[in-house]
């Protein structure tokens, strides 16, 4: 086990935790770089990861540090994209200001959702969400004009200071660095009195508001900054999918990202990305395998006999094809994350880390009382 | 001159009449005692102060101003702190970033420089750490320093919330029930403290308590409430002996 000896109040401030923690985030870094060459076929798939991851972080700031929970998320993401699209495909804005735009006309609705939020809290601010992003579709179906409404419309492949991201690796390679900034302008914020008061928010209004914590200025910030961030995964999510139209912004949608920050551990940056990870990853595991089972299953009776082997992946085969697998498959890991991991992908990380470093010491009682966090989320 | 002053405070909630013309006022380096039996309007005296109410009549005059229509959050930047009688640490934050917070009526918001974390933002974090440290070492947290809320045992979050109270640098600190749930050595210690905050860091204590132990050691002034209305004021020693208060606690 290691003990970190601090001997400087600076070492409190890092990014950091301490110099390993940092080289294995380098050597992550490396991995993501080499990545493109290693698996060419799947970096569609992961530019969706680092959307969503930053979708996640967004989240993660409002209802994982703020304690606001808000189920109209994707209604933040469709007006970024919209409105990038607008101002890059219809005013012929450089891409760079049209995504600054994009994130400032997100943030400035997110503020307009923030300010009866200061009156709600709860289950009733959610709901209250839910509604605004109702609202929103409603209004991207009806704004024809600069929505095309039902009929959609395509969008082309971003075009940064004249250089094409047409193809997989670049287009990649622009969503890793539009994430990695994210992340460290979040956890820079996180570490600053604007962080400390938005956990204070979560944790416990009446002292926060004691203690100096404007409530009013601190809720709309967490709305703004979260819709902003949201409003250039938007952006970069209208490229990614390449044909906008409203009722891809569903409901659905705010439910699979608020699936994400529950799944990947409410409270952390890191829960965000695991969550994103796994709800961008998880649709493609479950088509591979719809590919894959028939040929698994010639394996498979080659090499243990015909009956029961046949009768085995014919039931598998029949799984991965039932329709609606997917959403049944995100709500049924919902709920066992509930039930046994309050703290989410990110918590059982910890304890995975906990065991090795103190083995064999390892106590279950550690994280006995930290099972309380879901509690205290305070959907008051 | 008075540094706190209730002016005729009174408040209704629906029906109920809460507080009843209340006046107090508290001195500089006074350590000001609140009792009284269970309901009698102590704890929104506080609420009162810290403007979580608004008072339906009567004034709030703090240090020559009027802070009666002051809006809440203003009030730690004008020098009074408070702990709550159910304790409302941030519990799943650290130790140290709960104290941190207590400095947040000092942090204005730098939100673009906070962004970037400019060398700036790193020069505040490092002075208002150093302003933490003082605290830790007054109050002995030093070990706890690392801990979530959560998990410290009850008596130290009645400490670490004092301690976020005294980070905030008031002039005024109010302690609502310092020794409830307590025991015996815990509130011998919490007397200590309560006089060497007063002693040493020269901050005036208003407080709710019980414990009338405490309220004689620590207490210059008693003020008994009762159903909402001032019974009497005085010394610990006079205020015991009034017949109106052994009839108010013991039935009569």
């Amino acid at each position: 086990m290691r003990f970190l000896f601090k001997t400087t109040y600076r070492q409190d401030l890092g990014l950091f935790r301490d110099g390993v923690q940092r080289n294995w985030y380098v050597a992550l870094g490396l991995g993501l770089l080499v990545l493109p060459a290693l698996v060419p076929a799947y970096l569609v798939d992961i530019s969706l990861v680092f959307i969503y991851g930053l979708c996640g972080v967004s989240l993660m700031v409002l209802a994982g540090y703020t304690g606001l929970v808000s189920l109209g998320h994707a209604a933040f993401l469709g007006i970024g994209a919209y409105a990038h699209v607008y101002f890059v495909q219809d005013l012929g804005l450089p891409w760079v200001i049209s995504v600054a735009l994009a994130a400032a006309v997100t943030a400035a609705a997110g503020v307009l959702v923030g300010l009866p939020a200061l009156r709600m809290t709860g289950i009733y601010l959610t709901i209250a969400t839910l509604a605004f992003a109702l609202i929103i579709q409603e209004m991207l179906t009806r704004w024809e004009h600069v929505t095309h409404g039902l009929k959609g419309r395509p969008v082309d492949k971003p075009v940064i200071f004249g250089v094409s991201m047409a193809n997989d690796a670049a287009f990649y390679f622009l969503c890793l660095v539009v994430l990695i900034g994210g992340l460290c302008l979040t956890a820079n914020l996180l570490r600053s009195p604007t962080g400390r008061a938005w956990v204070a928010i979560r944790d416990s209004e009446i002292a926060a508001q004691s203690m100096g914590v404007n409530l009013a200025r601190y809720k709309t910030l967490a709305f703004a900054y979260s819709a902003a961030l949201m409003g250039v995964a938007g952006a970069l999510f209208a490229h990614k999918i390449g044909f906008l139209a409203p009722d891809i912004f569903s409901v659905l949608l705010s439910i699979q990202f608020l699936l994400m920050v529950v799944v990947g551990g409410l409270g952390s940056l890191h829960g965000a990305l695991f969550g994103a990870t796994f709800v961008a990853l998880l649709p493609v595991l479950i088509s591979e395998a719809r590919d894959r089972v028939p040929a698994w299953a010639g394996h498979v009776v080659a090499v243990a006999g015909k009956d029961a082997a046949s009768a085995t992946f014919l039931t598998l085969d029949r799984f991965v094809k039932q329709p609606g697998l997917e959403p049944g498959l995100f709500g049924l890991i919902l709920v066992l994350f509930i039930l046994f991991e309050p703290l989410g992908v990110y918590g059982r990380w910890r304890k995975v880390q906990v065991y090795f470093s103190t083995f064999p010491l390892y106590k279950r009682a550690t994280f006995r009382r930290q099972k309380t966090y879901m509690r205290s989320e305070r959907l008051r | 001159m008075t540094l706190l002053e209730a002016r005729d405070l009174g408040i209704n909630f629906g029906g109920i009449r809460a507080l009843d013309g209340v006046s107090f006022a508290v001195e500089p380096g006074q350590v000001f005692t609140i009792i009284g039996p269970n309901g009698a309007g102590k704890t929104t005296i506080f609420n009162l102060i810290s403007r979580i109410y608004d008072p339906t009549q009567g004034r709030l005059v703090y240090g020559g101003q009027d802070i009666t229509r002051v809006p809440p959050h203003e009030i730690a930047r004008r020098g009074i702190a408070r702990t709550f009688q159910n304790i409302e640490l941030f519990e799943h934050a650290t130790v140290l970033q709960n104290l941190l917070l207590g400095r947040h009526a000092h942090a204005r918001g730098h939100f673009a420089e906070e962004l970037l974390f400019l060398p700036r933002v790193r020069a505040r974090e490092l002075a208002h750490r150093e302003a933490v440290e003082k605290v830790i070492d007054f109050l002995d947290l030093q070990a706890h320093r690392d801990s979530l809320g959560v998990n410290l045992p009850y008596g130290v979050r009645k400490v670490v919330e004092m301690a976020r109270a005294l980070c905030t640098e008031p002039k005024l600190l109010l302690l609502d029930e310092p020794s409830s749930g307590l025991s015996v050595e815990e509130t011998e210690d919490m007397a200590f403290w309560i006089q060497d905050i007063r002693a040493l860091l020269g901050i005036t204590v208003l407080m709710v308590e019980h414990d009338m132990s405490l309220v004689s050691a620590v207490s210059d002034r008693v003020l008994v409430l009762d159903y909402g209305r001032v019974l009497t004021q005085g010394t610990p020693r006079e205020v015991q002996e009034h017949p109106e208060v052994v009839k108010a606690y013991l039935g009569g």
